[in-house]
């Protein structure tokens, strides 16, 4: 690979914005210059890196763009009238607005007995040293992990104390004003403790006439030993706005993790998520959804490490994609040598809309261990014509036989999500998909 | 003027012309039974009736109270008052029939320009309808024929009949796979819609059937023509005397 050509072509105007930005980029000054080191290594990833072949973010963002304003009166107007769009009811919100905690859309009062929550800026501001190793965890080879370390400017990090069972959902919106095209780096992290349980929601939303932004987020989550997460996550950002974001994901023993998440929104979005076990006798159940068209693209790279053993995963992965809309999603599940009684399965689905339409599926499954259970499944096809002849022969136009057909291959995947509200809020996101769709 | 008239009617399937030439009046109130043998375009002729894709038709015309129905789409032939009685009625998961009722009715009401029906009014009529077909109300909740036995679908298809009141029904070989206690349930919601101002088409291999659905007229299908027409006592003889007669003649 040519290197030199790389930095010239990408890493000379971020470099210089490194240079800017640093001085306002509270803490850990250090460990920041050597993952802007790691960064600059490749730049922004390309085709030629096999974990970005499908997502060439140098060929579809081409440059990072310079750290948004901190926001003003406007933006924060803006971000209030926008939060309707996800509101759940009964959830604690905690607003990050172009990167940044907005305490006053915010909502830290009375805390329950066990829960912490500071912003990332003080964390990183106060210098505790473990934290801000654990902080910097996230492995920098990713170029894109590497250049939200450097970057990030704020976020929530929130600690669950041992024995605590939160009832009240945490929801973390991420809004951009969008006044000018900017990126906005941000990172939070979750400690569950020991018997502990909490559900959080991550939302991504736009306020109006927000356009071409760059969002680059990251979540670290640790669950502890017999603690449960809840885990939903829905990508409404505008439709020229990119969304690359990362999580590592920890779970002790006798853990569960269930996660889902759906991208209907974002020009272009990416998440990748490391799933790591590190205790025996711990869950995994993992949802994904694509809903795209016009030329929306949204990668979902999963990898799961089944370092211990007996440990169960399921991936269920859903896209539906309509006029030269691009899905992909790669898992990689890795059993490591001692991880046996492992119990790993992997689907996806694809429903195509349009001859244009893409999605691609990428399953790797490394296997090191001899008595495991692991497999693989993958469909894609169109809408089954004697189902929509059904519908049609009932009354139901084209588009409302097609939308019903996607609302129940979509709303499978929604079923996996235990809250109510929650469910309502995908089904919500889902329904606005179609009716932009319509 | 009459329901459902069918001139001349050529169809084709891919290269194969399955329908050659077939004409059949249709009044307000009469019940046709259209039999004949397997391959004599029985199932060919409801599916063009409401538009399934996949059929050429070649010649002819269906008018629909004088209107040229071929020309619309299957969903503003429902509108209308076409409803087809699958033959294998689908399954469709993660669609509850609850929900597909209430889409599909109001779907067609608004193409009419009629009111939607309010949710307790929409319940109420279901429940009524859906108990007098033996359906019980958790199969509502279920998605549409998911799990359903042959003669729960069969009823799902009179329940959808009765809901949407259609002016007219066809019934396409609605004793397949049913024993004769399911047949019963299914004739009787049939029956029960039997009214001056509705006509339907039976379809049907066997003559079984129209010993519950007593048929006004009679024709006899062979090699993608009518080839006899009659009253119900045709369907007799052809129980004694079998198709063979007419698939010499046609």
């Amino acid at each position: 690979m040519n290197v030199a050509v790389a930095k010239n072509e990408t890493g000379r105007p971020l470099s210089d914005s490194f240079a800017v930005a640093r001085d306002r980029l509270p803490g850990a000054a250090e460990a920041r210059r050597a993952a802007f080191e790691a960064y600059e290594r490749t730049g922004l990833p390309s085709r030629r890196i096999e974990d970005w072949k499908y997502t060439d973010l140098r060929a579809l963002m081409r440059e990072v763009l310079p750290l948004a304003p901190a926001p003003d009166a406007a933006a924060l107007k803006g971000a209030a009238a926008a939060l309707k769009l996800q509101a759940v009811r009964g959830a604690r919100r905690l607003v990050l607005l172009d990167g940044v905690f907005a305490p006053k859309l915010s909502d830290l009062g009375e805390l329950d007995k066990g829960l912490s929550i500071r912003t990332l800026r003080e964390v990183l501001e106060a210098g505790d040293a473990a934290l801000q190793a654990q902080l910097f965890s996230p492995d920098s080879v990713n170029p894109m992990v590497a250049l939200n370390s450097a970057m990030m400017t704020d976020g929530v990090v929130i600690d669950v104390a041992n024995g605590a069972v939160l009832k009240q959902p945490l929801q973390i919106v991420h809004v951009a004003s969008g006044a000018v095209p900017a990126a906005m780096f941000t990172r939070s992290m979750l400690r569950l403790g020991k018997d502990a349980g909490v559900t959080l929601v991550e939302s991504y939303i736009a306020a109006d006439g927000a356009r071409a932004y760059q969002l680059h987020d990251s979540l670290i989550a640790v669950i502890g030993d017999n603690s449960r997460l809840d885990h939903v996550r829905l990508v409404e950002d505008s439709r020229e706005a990119f969304n690359i974001s990362s999580a590592l994901l920890t779970l002790g023993a006798h853990a569960h993790f269930n996660t889902f998440g759906m991208a209907s929104g974002a020009g272009v979005s990416r998440y990748q998520a490391t799933i790591a076990f590190a205790g025996e006798g711990s869950k995994v159940e993992t949802n994904g959804v694509n809903l795209l068209n016009g030329k929306q693209h949204a990668d979902t790279t999963l990898f799961m490490d089944h370092a211990v053993p007996n440990c169960s995963s399921r991936e269920i992965f859903r896209a539906v994609v309509d006029d030269s809309g691009h899905s992909v999603f790669q898992g990689r599940i890795v059993v490591r040598p001692h991880a046996q009684k492992t119990d790993a399965k992997m689907m996806t689905r694809a429903l195509l809309l349009s001859d244009d339409a893409e999605a691609d599926n990428k399953p790797e499954l490394e296997i090191f261990a001899d008595d495991v259970t692991c497999g693989h499944g993958a469909t894609t096809g169109a809408l089954d014509e004697s189902l929509l002849f059904y519908l049609r022969a009932r009354g139901l136009s084209e588009k409302e036989a097609q939308a019903l057909l996607i609302q129940a291959f979509v709303g499978e995947a929604i079923e996996s999500i235990v809250n109510d509200d929650l469910r309502e809020l995908a089904i919500t996101a889902a329904q606005r998909w179609l009716e932009a769709r319509a | 003027m009459s329901l459902l008239e069918v001139k001349n009617l050529q169809v084709r399937v891919e290269e194969r012309e399955i329908l050659h030439g077939l004409s059949l009046t249709v009044n307000p109130g009469e019940v046709h039974a259209i039999m004949g043998p397997n391959g004599s375009g029985k199932s060919t002729l409801s599916h063009v009736i409401a538009g399934k894709p996949g059929y050429e038709v070649t010649g002819g015309e269906i008018l629909f109270r004088g209107e040229d129905l071929l020309e619309m789409a299957p969903d503003v032939r429902a509108a209308k008052g076409v409803f087809l009685a699958f033959q294998y009625p689908v399954e469709i998961p993660g669609v509850a029939t609850m929900n597909f009722l209430r889409t599909a009715l109001n779907a067609q009401r608004k193409a009419r320009g009629e009111s939607e029906f309010s949710t307790p009014d929409f319940l109420k009529k279901v429940r009524e309808v859906a108990a007098s077909l033996n359906i019980p109300q958790d199969m509502l909740r279920r998605g549409v024929n998911v799990g359903f036995s042959g003669g729960e679908k069969k009823r799902n298809e009179v329940l959808q009949m009765a809901l949407f009141q259609p002016s007219l029904c066809i019934l396409d070989e609605m004793d397949s796979g049913l024993d004769i206690d399911a047949l019963r349930v299914a004739a009787d919601g049939v029956n029960a819609l039997r009214s001056p101002d509705r006509a339907m088409v039976v379809i049907t291999h066997y003559q079984r059937l129209l010993n519950y659905i007593v048929p006004d007229f009679v024709h006899v299908m062979s090699k993608g023509r009518v080839v006899k027409s009659g009253g119900k006592e045709l369907a007799l003889e052809l129980e004694a005397s079998g198709y063979a007669q007419f698939e010499d003649a046609a």
